[in-house]
């Protein structure tokens, strides 16, 4: 195992210039996320009788347990680790597992580790700096959490505990990540594997979390589990032999992958690669049924996604209105973003806004799929058969629309499911909130519109106007609410001129008119598209000519 | 004989680079019409607007009869193209992407496609991601040309193509000729123009600098002939012989195809001690022919 390492320094330099800002943003937004998790509990939970009360319900309730982990005492630390604590090393685990494929199978399934291997570089050396990079973050996180807990006034030893907790996750997954990346030859197979084991860990613990009498063992055997079982800030005390479990789960999974990697050829997988079918199916016809197969693999995650994260709200909605019930300030955020009387009306509004958000941004991608086939020279051979302009870009559309329809029923769904299920209550819950969720389509087709609109008319720039309009959007969502934003502002977004459902009243005018200006919108950005130049070209004539502009004005 | 190309005039420009500049361009029904000129003459925009992806600034275009940017899509059941860069969808298998071209464009000739598989030795059942450039040229190359279309557009085919593809890509070309069907081939090797068409065309900065047959155009197709003799030649003043040039045993000079004989006899009898003869690069015919000190040759 030392030998073929050559080059690994120069390749860890190359890996972290590649990394420049991706790394330190997502080591400092994880432990940011912990930090303001803490300063938020302890806002608002500041005494202790509202802190035990809140421990009391959380801790008792198994669908609270499922999502969070268990609760190992009554501090705001204990609280912290316990809200937060086990998603931080999930998150911890994404950045390694991604740091790991990118710098190892998708280089080399992109055949640039095929150049970097015919230097003077060993064959193990792209591994290796790809799991140092991994390591470097897992240690960064760690040292940050460690310094910014205390900071915040929670005591130094549950801050490291709890430090080290998602760090060694962090680790664990980089070892899952380094064999996933020698069994498959593709980096998308690499990652599923990588994120189904992380998935898997999650569910085992949570699982395990729901009855901890008689489950424990599951908890113990998932990595997210040996988070909750290190009890940082516990009022038993920390136990630090968990730890070791990752160490020794990464030092176990790091020499499997480089037995592997030494055994295998370069650019192969050790699963088989499963040929396609040699000619196309009957559904295969045109250039809708295209864009559904080529669009189809993508949706079916966020489906898949959408239903396991809507039915884990549905299940803690009934948890929630107790726990909210010690915190008159987070009553008051819910409130004014739902809108309603009811706090767990509010909080389910406040859900299905966001169901309603990440529809658009599903639709916004699916728009834009248009234009990444454009200048990815695939648009050419389609436009090039009997096939229109129109044609084509209704056939992604429709992928867009129905996509953000069938997202926004399986949110609708999954969470009546879920609160259903847990208040025997599914016959009422499932069409009620079914129909909270549908009525947000409108809005998302506004914004899937924009997308249109911009594609057809200013393509260079549509990626960016498009997103930034998501982004606008979210942003009067999140924000708008809480910090009593103007009503001009608040208007901006479509989501805001939707009934506030389940709850709310319901008026088909403003529905109506979102679809009209989603039709107005759409049809002005097809016959653009109708009227353009194909291809990848500079700016916009508008864009072109601000940019000749700045340059002129700031170079001479 | 009507004309399935017949283009005019053709300028455009995107921002301030001017790609097209007065490109003139026929082609006859049944042809096959070799498209000649250096990276970024033009081709591939002229191309792009036979199909009616872009529009043209100014300038007269009609393909098949009918008017290349409104009548797109009822001229495309008409006609096949392949990208002078072919990228295909990773997710899709090499036959899905052949068979969704041929329903796309309304024509599939199920017989023909499944021999030119064979002949261009596919496998069709692997990812478009598993394929080499070679192998993604040739589900553009197969695609295209198992339809029924009158006229077939293609963009630099044969790039990627090994050279026993290539004959495969030839014999299917001169196949495709005996069916009647017109073929536009962009190009920039003038070998493989040489070898497959009827008559060519040669742009330049976005203008046509010289359109006929081969036979016309003889002068482009000297032989450069290198050698190193024995003794003195004596090629001075041949007729057929150009751009002589003798340092001491070494010999260097273009031949006209007729002259050959004669030139390789007087070189034999002086005696040869290496030799090579090949014909031009394009690009040395447009250093010796076009380059902007000389002017330019033969425009219409």
């Amino acid at each position: 195992m030392t030998t073929g390492i050559t080059g690994t320094g120069q390749l860890t330099k190359l890996a972290f210039r590649r990394d420049v800002v991706v790394l330190p943003v997502s080591v400092l937004g994880t432990v940011a996320l912990v930090a303001i998790v803490a300063r938020d509990l302890r806002v608002l939970y500041p005494t202790a009788a509202k802190r035990l009360a809140v421990a009391r319900t959380g801790g008792e309730n198994a669908a609270l347990r499922f999502l969070f982990g268990r609760l190992n005492g009554t501090s705001t630390g204990a609280l912290t680790a316990w809200r937060f604590g086990v998603w931080a090393a999930a998150f911890a685990a994404m950045l390694t597992i991604f740091i790991v494929i990118r710098h190892t199978r998708a280089d080399e399934e992109a055949g640039r580790l095929e150049l970097v291997g015919s230097a003077a570089v060993g064959r193990q050396a792209p591994l290796t700096a790809a799991l140092l990079a991994a390591v470097f973050a897992s240690v960064a996180i760690t040292l940050l959490a460690c310094w910014w807990l205390p900071v915040l006034k929670l005591p130094f030893a549950g801050s490291a505990a709890l430090a080290l907790s998602i760090g060694a996750s962090g680790l664990a997954f980089a070892g899952v990540a380094a064999v996933a990346a020698q069994l498959s030859k593709t980096a998308r197979g690499a990652r599923v594997i990588a994120i189904a084991a992380l998935g898997a860990a999650f569910v085992l613990r949570g699982v395990g979390d729901t009855d901890p009498a008689r489950l424990s063992g599951l908890s113990w055997a998932s990595p997210l589990g040996w988070v909750e079982f290190a009890r940082p800030f516990g009022s038993a005390g920390e136990r630090w032999w968990p730890l070791a479990f990752s160490l020794a789960a990464f030092a176990v999974l790091v020499g499997a992958a480089f037995a592997l990697a030494a055994w295998r050829d370069h650019g192969a997988g050790l699963l088989p690669d499963r040929p396609g079918r040699p000619a196309a199916s009957g559904f295969l016809r045109g250039p809708v049924a295209m864009a559904w197969r080529l669009q189809g693999g993508v949706l079916l995650a966020w489906v898949a996604g959408y239903v396991f994260t809507f039915a884990a709200f549905g299940a803690a909605t009934k948890g929630f209105d107790s726990v909210l019930g010690t915190s008159a300030t987070l009553k008051r955020y819910f409130l004014r973003i739902g809108y309603q009387a009811t706090v767990v009306n509010a909080y389910l509004s406040a859900v299905m806004l966001l169901a309603g958000i990440g529809a658009a941004a599903y639709a916004t991608s699916a728009v834009l799929r248009l234009r990444a086939e454009e200048t990815g020279n695939l648009a050419e051979p389609v436009l090039a058969t009997a096939t229109g302009r129109i044609r084509w870009g209704l056939s992604h559309i429709s992928v867009a629309v129905g996509g953000a329809g069938l997202l926004l029923a399986a949110a609708g769904l999954s969470t009546g499911l879920g609160y259903g299920i847990l208040t025997g209550s599914v016959s009422t819950q499932v069409p009620r909130l079914l129909g909270a969720a549908v009525v947000r389509l409108p809005a998302v087709l506004v914004l899937a519109a924009v997308a249109v609109l911009v594609f057809g008319l200013l393509p260079w720039e549509s990626i960016g106007l498009a997103w930034s309009a998501v982004v606008l959007v979210g942003l009067i969502a999140v924000f708008g609410a809480s910090l009593l934003w103007p009503p001009w502002m608040m208007d901006i977004s479509p989501f805001t001129q939707i009934p506030r459902l389940p709850g709310g009243t319901v008026s088909a005018e403003p529905l109506l008119w979102l679809c009209g200006i989603a039709l107005a919108l759409g049809v002005a950005g097809l016959l653009g598209l109708r009227r353009r130049d194909l291809g990848d070209f500079g700016p916009s004539g508008l864009a072109a000519r601000i940019r000749t502009y700045i340059e002129q004005s700031s170079g001479g | 004989m009507m004309n399935v190309i017949e283009v005019r005039g053709l300028h455009k420009a995107f921002g301030r680079t001017r790609a097209l500049n007065g490109l003139d361009l026929t082609v006859r029904a049944g042809e096959v019409h070799a498209f000649l000129g250096p990276n970024g003459a033009g081709k591939t925009t002229t191309i792009r607007i036979l199909l009616g992806l872009l529009k043209a600034d100014t300038g007269e275009a009609t393909l098949l009869g009918g008017d290349p940017w409104h009548d797109a899509v009822e001229l495309h059941r008409r006609l096949a193209y392949v990208p002078g860069d072919v990228t295909l969808w990773p997710s899709l298998t090499g036959g899905e992407i052949i068979d969704l071209l041929g329903r796309m464009r309304g024509s599939v000739n199920a017989e023909r496609q499944k021999t030119l598989t064979e002949r261009f030795d596919l496998d069709t059942s692997k990812k478009a991601r598993a394929y080499s450039k070679g192998n993604r040229q040739k589900v553009a190359l197969i695609a295209a040309m198992a339809g029924d279309a009158e006229l077939l557009v293609m963009d630099e085919p044969t790039a990627g193509l090994d050279p026993l593809m290539e004959a495969t890509f030839r014999e299917c070309v001169n196949e495709e000729r005996r069916d009647g069907r017109a073929i536009l081939l962009s190009s920039h090797i003038l070998a493989e123009a040489e070898a497959l068409s009827d008559r060519v065309t040669i742009i330049r900065d976005g203008r046509t600098v010289e359109t006929g047959t081969l036979a016309e155009m003889r002068h482009l197709t000297r032989t450069l002939v290198e050698a190193e003799l024995l003794g003195p030649a004596a090629l001075e003043g041949v007729a057929g012989v150009h751009e002589l040039t003798v340092t001491g045993s070494l010999v260097r000079c273009q031949v006209d195809h007729a002259a050959l004989d004669e030139v390789l006899g007087r070189m034999h009898r002086a005696g040869i001690r290496s030799l090579t003869c090949r014909p031009p690069t394009l690009e040395e015919l447009f250093l010796r022919h076009y380059s902007p000190e000389r002017p330019v040759a033969g425009v219409q």
